[in-house]
């Protein structure tokens, strides 16, 4: 497949189909808000999400009713407390019911691992002495083929879509992404499409050294999102807006609140663009 | 010493419990202040690492979430994640794994999953995110937690990581590799395992504590060590920089981000 330069809603609209399973990945770093902004705008629906963290974004997705299961392995708002919404669902099945495949971050590591290898599972070494396995038939035991030990597996993950946030792309659509990185070489390479929004276009990448790059022909398109991250945060762009995060709790915690919240500054801005804007808005008014 | 709160006493009661030569797996939240209330007095050469993948890693305020730049910009590496809990947790590179919970039963077995059952909870937590592993594999396990008889219970609701499982070896015959929970650090004092049945017992109390506000606070039947000990307050030293480094931590956190439109 070869990589093509589209608009974030043009990719959204192309790739992401009701009922796929779809990764937004990036760990805590290079959250791809927009693109899941530019999702819940197209009222995409019955979306399978997978996610480490879930974090705000999820909250989002779901408090919006675009989801029908999550994939995941530790579901708050770091550092400030829950998801409101990611509760809502689970404990009260508004605006409905979620299906939940929980796992712990060593197993989703190990199954996107897996996908990215084309192997049918992940293996390792954990989930000892847990209740994880009673309660997702997805983690098993089996017996190493050597000395006999008895080792968790865990199915491959290979979501339809991975959509990732990086910091540059060049014209080719290689895609270049500095510091924390997560699991997110894993899951871009173990998905059937991978879409990636970046903070900016250059002809040439830096040199590559330590930083991980994702060469042109296993990504689907590229879309330049200035932004793409926020709240969420872009290494040597702009940093992690903790008090936006904090924020999120009093927003997210009563469902009207909530909804006029994602009317005024989702499905009420066209695109990540005006979504900024109107935060900036708010934040100065 | 002027006076402090239970969560800056405990705070500086944990930190004490680390080595200078200790590599620790952090967890976000108290562990994560007391980890680096240790790196900036007695243990400047700790290495720290937090699972979003930074290792050895020296912030200078307390990151909100586990993956701030802050973590990124100032440590010695950064590597993906998997290979933090492949090549580093899972291979046994790790002293002590610094953890949190919502409930901890008296064999450390931790809960940070649900409150009632699983399908219908009536409060779903976050999950167990790197825990579980944490919890098997670091060759020991100190937990922070303040303790009400909520939060310390009788039975647990869900075991999201293992403590000593049902004692008397058992974790240990599941083939857990690490040593498991050592301490227990909470707002009275400290925790830590009965060398046989591996039950938590109290060995510690706060200077000025008596062993009854202990036992009111835990939900099943304390017991107490056979020599019980006292954690002296904070030191000055200690206290000025806990407080200085939640100062800088607070105005970091609500200093506004502009994004370039």
């Amino acid at each position: 497949m070869s990589c093509q330069h589209l608009q974030l809603a043009e990719a959204i609209e192309r790739f992401v189909h009701d009922g796929a399973s779809v990764a937004l990945e990036g760990f805590t770093h290079l959250i791809p808000f927009a693109a899941g902004h530019e999702i819940i705008r197209q009222r995409k629906r019955d979306l399978h999400l997978i996610r480490m963290t879930p974090d705000l974004v999820y909250d989002q997705l779901i408090g919006m009713g675009c989801a029908r299961s999550l994939t995941f392995s530790w579901g708050g708002n770091p550092g400030v407390g829950s998801l409101h919404r990611l509760r809502d669902a689970v404990e009260h099945g508004w605006p409905h019911a979620l299906e939940l495949n929980e796992h712990s971050h060593a197993g989703m590591a190990a199954a996107f691992t897996a996908g990215a290898s084309r192997l049918p599972f992940g293996v390792l070494r954990g989930y000892i002495g847990t209740d994880l396995p009673a309660h997702n038939p997805n983690i098993r035991r089996i017996a190493c083929p050597f000395t006999g030990e008895s080792l968790a597996a865990v199915p491959a993950l290979n979501p339809d879509v991975t959509i990732l946030h990086a910091q540059r792309a060049d014209r080719a659509g290689n895609v270049a992404i500095d510091g924390i990185v997560g699991a997110a070489r894993e899951a871009a390479l173990a998905a059937k499409t991978l879409i990636v929004t970046v903070e900016e276009v250059v002809d040439a990448l830096p040199p590559a050294m330590n930083g991980i790059v994702l060469p042109h022909w296993t990504v689907a398109a590229v879309v330049h999102c200035r932004g793409g991250a926020y709240p969420s945060y872009a290494q040597g762009h702009y940093a992690r807006d903790n008090a936006f995060y904090q924020r999120w709790d009093t927003i997210a915690r009563d469902r009207q609140r909530f909804l006029d919240w994602m009317d005024h500054h989702v499905l009420g801005t066209r695109d990540h663009r005006a979504f900024l804007a109107s935060l900036q808005t708010e934040a100065t008014a | 010493m002027s006076a402090c709160t239970r969560d800056e006493w405990m705070t500086v009661a944990a930190a004490r419990l680390l080595a200078n030569d200790s590599v620790c797996f952090v967890g976000i939240g108290l562990p994560s202040a007391a980890c680096n209330l240790a790196r900036l007095t007695h243990a400047p050469e700790i290495v720290l690492i937090y699972e979003s993948g930074t290792i050895g890693t020296r912030p200078d305020v307390l990151p909100l979430s586990i993956g701030d730049g802050e973590l990124a910009e100032t440590a010695a590496c950064v590597v993906p994640l998997p290979e933090i809990f492949s090549f580093y947790l899972q291979a046994g590179r790790v002293d002590v794994g610094f953890l949190g919970a919502a409930q901890i039963d008296r064999f450390g077995n931790l809960n940070s999953t649900v409150i009632g059952p699983y399908e219908l909870p009536s409060t779903r937590l976050p999950g167990a995110g790197g825990a579980p592993e944490i919890a098997l594999h670091a060759r020991q396990v100190f937990v922070m937690a303040r303790a009400t008889p909520r939060s310390f219970v009788e039975q647990l609701d869900f075991r999201s990581s293992a403590g000593y499982l049902d004692g008397h070896g058992a974790r240990a015959r599941a083939g857990a590799p690490g040593g498991g929970p050592r301490a227990v650090i909470t707002d009275f004092g400290m925790l830590a395992p009965h060398p046989g049945s591996e039950e938590l017992q109290l060995v510690a109390l706060f200077d000025g504590i008596g062993v009854e506000e202990a036992r009111a606070a835990v939900g099943w039947p304390l017991k107490v060590a056979d020599r019980l000990d006292t954690i002296a307050p904070p030191s000055t030293h200690e206290l000025d920089t806990l407080r200085a480094l939640n100062a800088r931590t607070r105005e970091a956190h609500a200093r506004p981000v502009h994004i370039p439109l």
